[in-house]
């Protein structure tokens, strides 16, 4: 087969997404502030490292170059990860870990939904399994924000924090760039910033029940999708992650 | 002592009472909680439901140690699935506690505050990834011989628990045991991390079913209730009879230079643990105690915040609705 740059690239963002989040999401478990969060919490790492393994396994295969899906989630560098930077920021407390996991879910919906009409099988079929683990994320996540936001006046605070420190992270997750409209014109994808409208509403929706108020500024980070600049942050998740695996090399496990 | 307090207890409740109660456990019929027990038989289970629940919650610390280093995406999804499963296993038997009249809340204060124990094992740490293998085998299996007669216990709710935990400790045992197979099988490092948590791992998981019969305090009545169905050295031995021949299929070189067979008893012979050793980790000396508890403590502490917040949006969302309703109705 031969190797699309593009589409490698396109799997890599979406297999790197999954990981880097479910890999925060499983540094909670066992630390939960209650059973029942912990498991549900739990749950959607297993989800995102289940859909991490289906993106990153079709992008080994079609970059062609005899790696598998844990070669590349192993044995990468920082600056070969496509993830947003969003999702590679520390998890902090639960309120932020919450808010940053809704305003993911907020957009990997309707995306999810989106790819699974497109001209690639593969990415059809991923989204397909991928969507309705999504739309649970988003139906939990979105709760624990109101309840949070409207919860306690120690609550709020803490959500007004989580927000001020994520807000400019998450345009990068709708900004298009080259490979974007590459696959906009092959009809694998549709554009990130077509998600806009639809992530607009759920946050304005749900800000309104949280009494969360929704900042002005449009400032947005990037470097993570490209790779170009992530944050510090990422270097001491791999470090962590791949020790094993860079510990000892040719070892299966 | 406990037993003694619970002797004395007992002795007080009406006989009559007490005889029709051991009438129905000796007839083999299930104890539910709206049914008359006597103080003794709630206050046993209670710590001893509760301290199983409190093992599985303190017992998510040693393998929580090792997600976040798994070495491969399956590993990492199976070490979550088999932690979250002791979250699972921690909220069935916190919910059995609860029928006996004591709030999960309660319960995790008194572990918190050292009056009420887990198991010790949990105050070992992991230092490899052959560890994840080990505590699946060695932990979980010794868990496994200790459970499995509880699924036949007199109390209904906790017989009930025991029989979905009992699936998944058996499922987790053999994850363990075919991750240190496909380690054993590896490179010359791997080999000996399997080997370095065998000699850490054997007699903790030994002393998993508590000390010897003549020198365990809760036993007598708890046989009679049928609340504990074997005693500690009958499971010991039934585990060690077990586990060696699956330790030779391994490889792996058991730390006991006494373990041998012994045609006469039909069994294995082997060393005690040191008791020791047993009663300075059950008294706050063991290598991770401190370290484990505060670790529980943090995540306690961390999540007030969360836990009042959530009921007071769920008490303002019930004010709102009726405040909507009374509003419809004018």
């Amino acid at each position: 087969m031969s190797s699309d740059p593009h589409l490698v690239e396109f799997f890599l963002r979406q297999g790197d997404n999954a990981l880097v989040l479910g890999h925060r999401l499983s540094e909670w478990c066992g630390m939960g502030p209650a059973l029942e969060e912990d498991i549900a919490l739990t749950n959607t790492a297993l989800d995102l490292i289940g859909q991490s393994k289906l993106w990153l396994a079709h992008a080994a295969e079609i970059e062609g170059a005899d790696r598998s899906a844990d070669d590349l989630a192993f044995l990468r560098d920082a600056y070969d990860f496509r993830n947003v930077l969003l999702l590679e920021v520390p998890n902090a407390d639960y309120g932020r870990t919450m808010l940053r996991e809704f305003f993911f879910d907020a957009f990997q919906l309707p995306w999810l939904k989106a790819l699974t009409d497109s001209t690639d099988d593969r990415v059809a079929e991923v989204a397909a399994k991928s969507a309705k683990e999504a739309a649970y994320h988003l139906e939990r996540s979105a709760e624990t924000v109101i309840a949070l936001g409207d919860g306690t006046d120690e609550s709020h605070a803490k959500m007004m924090a989580a927000l001020d420190y994520l807000w400019p992270y998450v345009g990068e997750m709708m900004v298009d760039d080259d490979v974007d409209h590459a696959m906009a014109e092959a009809g694998v994808a549709p554009l990130p910033s077509a998600m806009r409208p639809a992530w607009d509403d759920t946050v304005n929706a749900t800000f309104r029940e949280a009494q969360l108020p929704r900042p002005d500024t449009k400032f947005a980070h990037a470097g993570g999708r490209n790779g170009f600049r992530h944050t510090e942050h990422l270097g001491h998740m791999l470090a962590q992650m791949q020790v094993l695996q860079r510990s000892h090399p040719g070892a299966t496990w | 002592m406990y037993a003694q307090m619970i002797k004395s207890e007992a002795t007080q409740e009406d006989t009559e009472k007490l005889a029709a109660f051991q009438a129905r456990i000796d007839a083999g019929q299930k104890i539910e909680p709206k049914d008359w027990m006597p103080e003794g038989y709630r206050k046993t289970l209670i710590r001893q439901i509760g301290q199983h629940a409190h093992s599985e919650i303190v017992g998510q610390l040693p393998e929580g140690n090792w997600i976040t280093r798994a070495p491969s995406l399956e590993r990492k999804a199976n070490l979550l699935a088999k932690v979250q499963d002791e979250a699972g296993h921690g909220l069935y038997l916190y919910c059995a506690a609860e029928t006996l009249g004591v709030s999960r809340d309660e319960l995790t204060e008194m572990l918190l505050d050292g009056r009420m124990k887990y198991s010790s094992i949990f105050n070992y740490p992991t230092l490899t990834w052959a560890d994840m293998g080990a505590v699946g085998w060695l932990v979980d299996g010794a868990a496994i011989m200790n459970q499995v007669p509880l699924q036949r216990t007199s109390y209904g709710p906790y017989a009930r628990a025991m029989v979905r935990i009992c699936k998944e400790e058996s499922f987790h045992q053999r994850q363990g045991y075919h991750l240190l197979m496909h380690m054993m099988k590896g490179t010359k490092e791997q080999r000996r991390m399997c080997q370095d948590a065998m000699n850490r791992m054997w007699y903790p998981a030994l002393m998993m079913f508590g000390p010897s019969d003549k020198d365990s305090v809760h036993s007598e009545q708890s046989m009679r209730w049928k609340i504990k169905m074997n005693t500690n050295d009958e499971l010991r031995q039934k585990f060690v009879d077990e586990t060696v021949p699956q330790a030779k299929y391994l490889g792996l070189e058991i730390p006991d230079e006494n373990l041998r067979w012994n045609d006469e008893r039909g069994h294995y012979d082997f060393s005690e643990p040191d008791w020791s050793e047993f009663f300075d980790v059950i008294k706050g000396n063991g290598p991770c105690n401190v370290d484990r508890i505060a670790a529980r403590q943090k995540a306690w502490d961390d999540g007030a915040w969360v836990r009042e917040a959530m009921l007071a949006h769920a008490d303002k969302k019930a004010a709102r609705r009726a405040a909507g309703e009374l509003k419809n109705v004018a």
